[in-house]
């Protein structure tokens, strides 16, 4: 590296292999905020020797936006547009958690054709979710343009159901308190089912190109490890917990809603890397379908919304209450405390990929900055979450 | 400058007559790169306006470069927070002229729903000089593609000479804006008073 104006670093490691120190010298690169792989604003201070990832320090707050003070100013009904934009993927699910909670707070029965919809519509979130994941990361790897250009064309079948539901195609807004903003419209219902029966020929379209393929077994297998024990103690939840090999999942553990009535798996890896985490997501669109198979054979007629439920001069009484389901980072859980007013005394959201975020430094370690990209991918962080 | 209705009778006779100015701006309004820049929800909208349904590429504007060097466009794709607006603005600094900003979505206009928050930069036209505005929240991609449309148009109608002519044919006028501070309390300084100054109050009397 010699050239007029060259920088007086060395790119030589500082430890050589057998970790004696030699002439080179530790080298500090920050990832971000403007960066093609950080997925929105979000920086990484990564301290490198050679290639390899000796320290990595996430910074954030570079999207934080005020959601839990605003919400607290605001009535319980007009924090409800804020939770769309909190994970802004799948919108539909934060509703459904807000919502959760509230009624918790307020003691509301949702109706059962609600629930319907509710499930329905946070399955479809899933594997629009799922899908887009699995294309950023490929992407990360380098996989330009093609993986991700399948993953939003599946995309934008979802959110054309999305948008003759709720009128929206991100910011949905749909969920009230003890039920749903409106019920489907004519053939609403038929266009889901065919959404649902031709997904698995994307799916098989999307493995048979890349599930066995070479560049992304190399790329994925064996790197970002995370243990079970790490990751309990981590508080990692979603896929990437799963692909640890804990079987936890909120729908089956919290029963919440009517997921009792649903027969699904829960995929589970083994290694905790990031091809478990990928293959999980894969796996989890599938079951997802399932339920989405079931839910339109059973759905009932009926109300939407509990009759008790008021949307004008809505006060719950005097409590707290925490709410959390399974969104498809990971649990996401509001946490409500209620003085008897009009809006919340205390609102607070746990994030999940925000936590999921937590161990992104042990991830990295040892690994070259190459593979701090794709770990970054598969934690499928979205930075309107993790900042708020 | 050639009259129009003479400009057309030779077209029809398959002679095309075109002058610099004419050339020059179809050049470089149907090749216009955006800067691969997301902050917030916006930003996947804006990806969705890059992938195959709406394709973005029909326009020319598919090359998303992820330096600012190589880039024409900044679609301000978000909220822009004070923690942000320093970098967003020293991006917007780096880009090589001819530059142009389109504020996509509330946020990126007057800080929208999160406008009360205490972390939010009210709209950042306090900083750029904003060429198309695109209200939504977010605005759909159709949405996106109209404001690249209209800057197209805009780009095409700008003269190469006169005191209209683009910033970056005067010598005179500097493309970069002084980068503000993310002071203790508040943006240092919290505008640019050059650029954007707020509405007179009026009361109704």
């Amino acid at each position: 590296m010699s050239y007029p104006g060259a920088p007086a670093i060395s790119f030589q490691p500082r430890y050589a292999p057998d970790g004696t120190e030699q002439d080179g010298e530790l080298l500090e690169v920050s990832l971000g905020p403007q960066h093609p792989s950080t997925h929105g604003v979000f920086r990484m201070d990564a301290t490198l020797d050679g290639e390899k990832v000796v320290r990595l320090k996430p910074v954030f707050g570079y999207l934080h936006r005020n959601h839990e003070k605003i919400a607290e100013g605001a009535s319980y009904l007009a924090a409800m547009p804020y939770t769309d934009r909190l994970d802004y993927f799948c919108s539909l699910t934060s509703n459904w958690a807000y919502a959760l909670t509230v009624e918790k707070l307020a003691g509301l029965a949702v109706p059962e054709r609600a629930e319907y919809l509710r499930v329905i519509t946070a399955e479809l979130t899933r594997i629009q979710n799922h899908a887009c994941v699995c294309g950023f990361l490929l992407q990360d790897m380098g996989a330009l343009g093609t993986p991700l250009m399948y993953a939003f064309r599946e995309r934008e079948r979802v959110l054309d159901l999305f948008e003759s539901l709720t009128g929206a195609r991100m910011m949905c807004n749909y969920l009230r308190f003890g039920g749903c903003r409106c019920d489907a419209p004519a053939g609403w219902l038929d266009a889901v089912r065919g959404v649902v029966a031709e997904f698995p020929r994307f799916l098989d379209e999307f493995e048979a190109l890349l599930s066995n393929n070479e560049i992304l077994l190399a790329r994925t297998q064996g790197i970002g490890a995370v243990s079970a024990a790490q990751a309990i103690n981590g508080g990692l939840t979603g896929p990437l917990l799963r692909a640890a090999g804990i079987n936890y999942d909120l729908r089956k553990v919290d029963r919440y809603g009517i997921y009792d009535r649903f027969e699904f798996r829960i995929p589970l890896g083994e290694h905790g890397d990031v091809f478990d985490r990928y293959m999980i997501r894969v796996l989890e669109i599938r079951e997802s379908l399932k339920i989405l198979e079931q839910a339109l054979k059973t759905i009932p007629d009926g109300p939407i919304i509990d009759p008790k439920a008021k949307l004008r001069g809505f006060r719950p009484k005097a409590g707290e209450a925490y709410g959390r389901l399974e969104s498809p980072k990971g649990e996401l859980g509001f946490y409500l405390i209620s003085d008897g007013g009009p809006n919340p005394y205390r609102y607070r959201i746990r994030p999940p990929s925000f936590i999921n975020l937590t161990l992104l430094e042990d991830m990295c370690l040892g690994r070259p900055l190459a593979d701090v990209v794709v770990i970054l991918g598969s934690i499928d962080i979205v930075m309107g979450e993790v900042d708020r | 400058m050639i009259d129009e209705g003479l400009k057309n009778e030779l077209a029809k006779q398959g002679v095309f007559v075109t002058s610099v100015q004419e050339l020059y701006n179809w050049g470089r309004s149907n090749s216009v790169w955006p800067l691969s820049f997301g902050l917030a929800c916006c930003a996947i909208e804006m990806m969705a306006a890059s992938m195959a349904r709406f394709d973005i590429s029909r326009f020319g504007s598919e090359v998303f470069r992820p330096s600012p060097r190589q880039a024409d466009l900044m679609i301000v794709a978000g909220t822009v927070t004070k923690k942000m607006a320093p970098q967003v603005v020293r991006l917007y600094n780096q880009m090589p002229e001819p530059k142009y900003v389109i504020a996509m979505g509330a946020c990126a206009i007057s800080g929208g729903p999160f406008k009360q928050g205490y972390n939010v930069l009210k709209g950042i036209d306090r900083f750029l000089p904003v060429d198309i505005h695109i209200p939504g929240c977010p605005p759909r991609p159709e949405a996106l593609l109209h404001a690249l449309i209209t800057l197209q148009e805009k780009i095409a109608g700008q003269p190469l000479t006169g005191p209209e002519r683009p910033r970056h044919l005067n010598a005179a006028v500097s493309g970069e804006y002084p980068v503000p501070e993310f002071g203790p309390h508040d943006l240092q300084p919290p505008r640019n008073d050059g650029l954007w100054k707020p509405l007179p109050l009026v009361r109704p009397t």
